[in-house]
């Protein structure tokens, strides 16, 4: 039996791996949204200054990284374990990045669940005494998503109302052990599979939001809490239909989320009159508002503790025209900050 | 036991369906109607002036006018989808974009440019009809099975 293991499916730290830094480089449509003082750099053009929007993904992510790094004062010499991904095919970005780092990396794939899924293994890694520091990333980009799982970018077509948009930007956390870290990770809840039946690649939400809830319940049953011991619970790309079948289902199960307790980082991160529909998505929602939004929160001490759930649909185009349905994934850490 | 188990996930993905349903917003179909035609209209209307201008003005035959009209819209669109501005006039237009020639070659065009980063043989000259190609395929046809009804029954 594993012993750092309550429940089901949560993980407690004994050791409470610390959050050192982080950076988050964001596109020019994020940088005019309401988070736009929290990002690192917001670059002016989505092709910032390369030839091709992939290699522009791979650019961003990698100056997320070496500013994550820069910002904890260290150096790519002294990470021990790099781990994190992105939506290209063969997660790219992230790889092309490792290269230039030269760090040893772990590449994942999670869809948009990816920087949840890197900081709980990152945590396990630097608790477990098997690395540290350790770099957790995930990125994605709106231009490479597009042509990958839809049309080209010039191609005249409407979205739907249940449409996202795909986050340009990477998010990069630093994990180590450290007397004063920004935050601490004190447990994880990895999340099963969970797939309803969603077909509608134009409604990622509801394709995601199932595996949520099943998540948090889990957690909640594992650790015997229920969301009034948080100051924040916090799901990464729902947006506004997902998050609105979240609270139903969480409802159903007994749990209140409230629009004061519970907050999606797809419906923070971009201005709602922007075009948006309902919301944003990506691997780089999620990990760009945890750096941008949620870290200050927490560091400024107006949040002790948040459970952070990042969700991820599990989609590729060939299963999705296959007629495959859609499942999901969510997994969820608690982040505290020092008393 | 088997059956139990299918029966009760069908039944779970059934409401789970009804929920979604209920909360994902409908796309506004008047608003999207009322767009399409004034735009749509627009450009047939624009297409047709086109046409009269090659009969009066320029001296060219009622189908030469027509071809005129066809080429001076494609040549229109093919320059405003490359000047970034044609997924703007269809994002708020819809179905007005799409159905006149303005469409077909906005499909063209989008790919050519999209694939250019792969080169031009593997990216613009082999993902050229990505978009078109189905209407191509079909459209060629049911062109064809047309033809043949049409040769042994006379109307």
């Amino acid at each position: 039996m594993a012993q750092h293991r309550i429940g089901k499916q949560t993980i407690v730290f004994p050791g409470k791996p610390g959050i050192l830094s982080s950076a988050a480089v964001v596109g020019p449509k994020e940088g005019r949204g309401p988070l736009a003082d929290g990002f690192d750099l917001v670059v002016n053009d989505a092709l910032f200054n390369q030839e091709s929007y992939e290699q522009a993904e791979h650019a961003i992510f990698r100056e997320a990284c070496e500013k994550c790094l820069k910002k904890g004062n260290f150096s790519n010499t002294d990470v021990q374990a790099m781990l994190g991904g992105d939506l290209l095919n063969q997660i790219m970005a992230a790889s092309l990045s490792a290269r230039e780092l030269s760090i040893p990396f772990l590449g994942l794939y999670g869809a948009c669940s990816t920087i949840a899924e890197s900081l709980i293994l990152g945590a396990i890694l630097v608790d477990g005494g098997y690395a540290a520091p350790v770099l957790c990333a995930a990125g994605s980009h709106f231009c490479t998503a597009e042509r990958q799982y839809r049309y080209p970018l010039e191609y005249g077509n409407q979205r739907t109302p249940a449409a996202q948009w795909t986050v340009t930007g990477t998010g990069a956390c630093l994990l180590g052990a450290s007397s004063n870290p920004w935050a601490r990770i004190t447990h994880a809840t990895a999340g099963r599979v969970v797939d309803m039946g969603i077909k509608d690649a134009n409604n990622m939400g509801a394709a995601m939001a199932p595996a949520a809830a099943d998540t948090l319940i889990a957690h909640f049953r594992d650790t015997g809490r229920t969301p009034q011991d948080y100051d924040q619970i916090i799901s990464g790309d729902l947006g506004r239909i997902g998050s609105e079948i979240l609270t139903e289902l969480m409802k159903k199960n007994d749990y209140l989320l409230t629009q004061d307790n519970y907050m999606d980082c797809g419906l923070k991160i971009f201005d709602p009159r922007d075009d948006v529909h309902a919301g944003g998505s990506g691997c780089g929602c999620s990990a760009t508002t945890l750096s941008a939004y949620i870290l200050p929160k927490i560091r400024k001490r107006e949040w002790k503790r948040v459970l952070f759930m990042a969700t991820g649909a599990l989609l590729s185009t060939t299963t999705s025209q296959q007629g495959e349905t859609i499942p999901g994934v969510a997994h969820a850490l608690v982040l505290e900050g020092e008393m | 036991m088997e059956k139990n188990k299918q029966s009760a996930k069908a039944a779970a993905w059934e409401n789970y369906a009804a929920l979604v349903k209920r909360i994902t917003p409908k796309s506004k179909m008047a608003q999207g109607c009322l767009r399409a035609f004034w735009v749509g209209g627009s450009i047939c209307t624009l297409g047709q002036a086109l046409a009269d201008i090659g009969v009066s003005f320029l001296n060219l035959t009622a189908s030469s006018a027509s071809a005129f009209s066809s080429i001076t819209l494609i040549f229109l669109t093919a320059l405003l989808t490359g000047l970034g501005v044609f997924d703007r006039i269809a994002r708020y237009a819809g179905a007005g974009t799409v159905v006149p020639i303005t469409g077909f070659a906005n499909a063209m065009v989008s790919p050519a440019m999209e694939f250019k980063p792969e080169g031009w043989v593997l990216g613009t000259g082999a993902r050229l009809f990505t978009i078109a190609g189905p209407v191509l395929v079909y459209g060629i046809s049911a062109s064809v099975v047309v033809g043949i009804l049409y040769y042994f029954i006379r109307w």
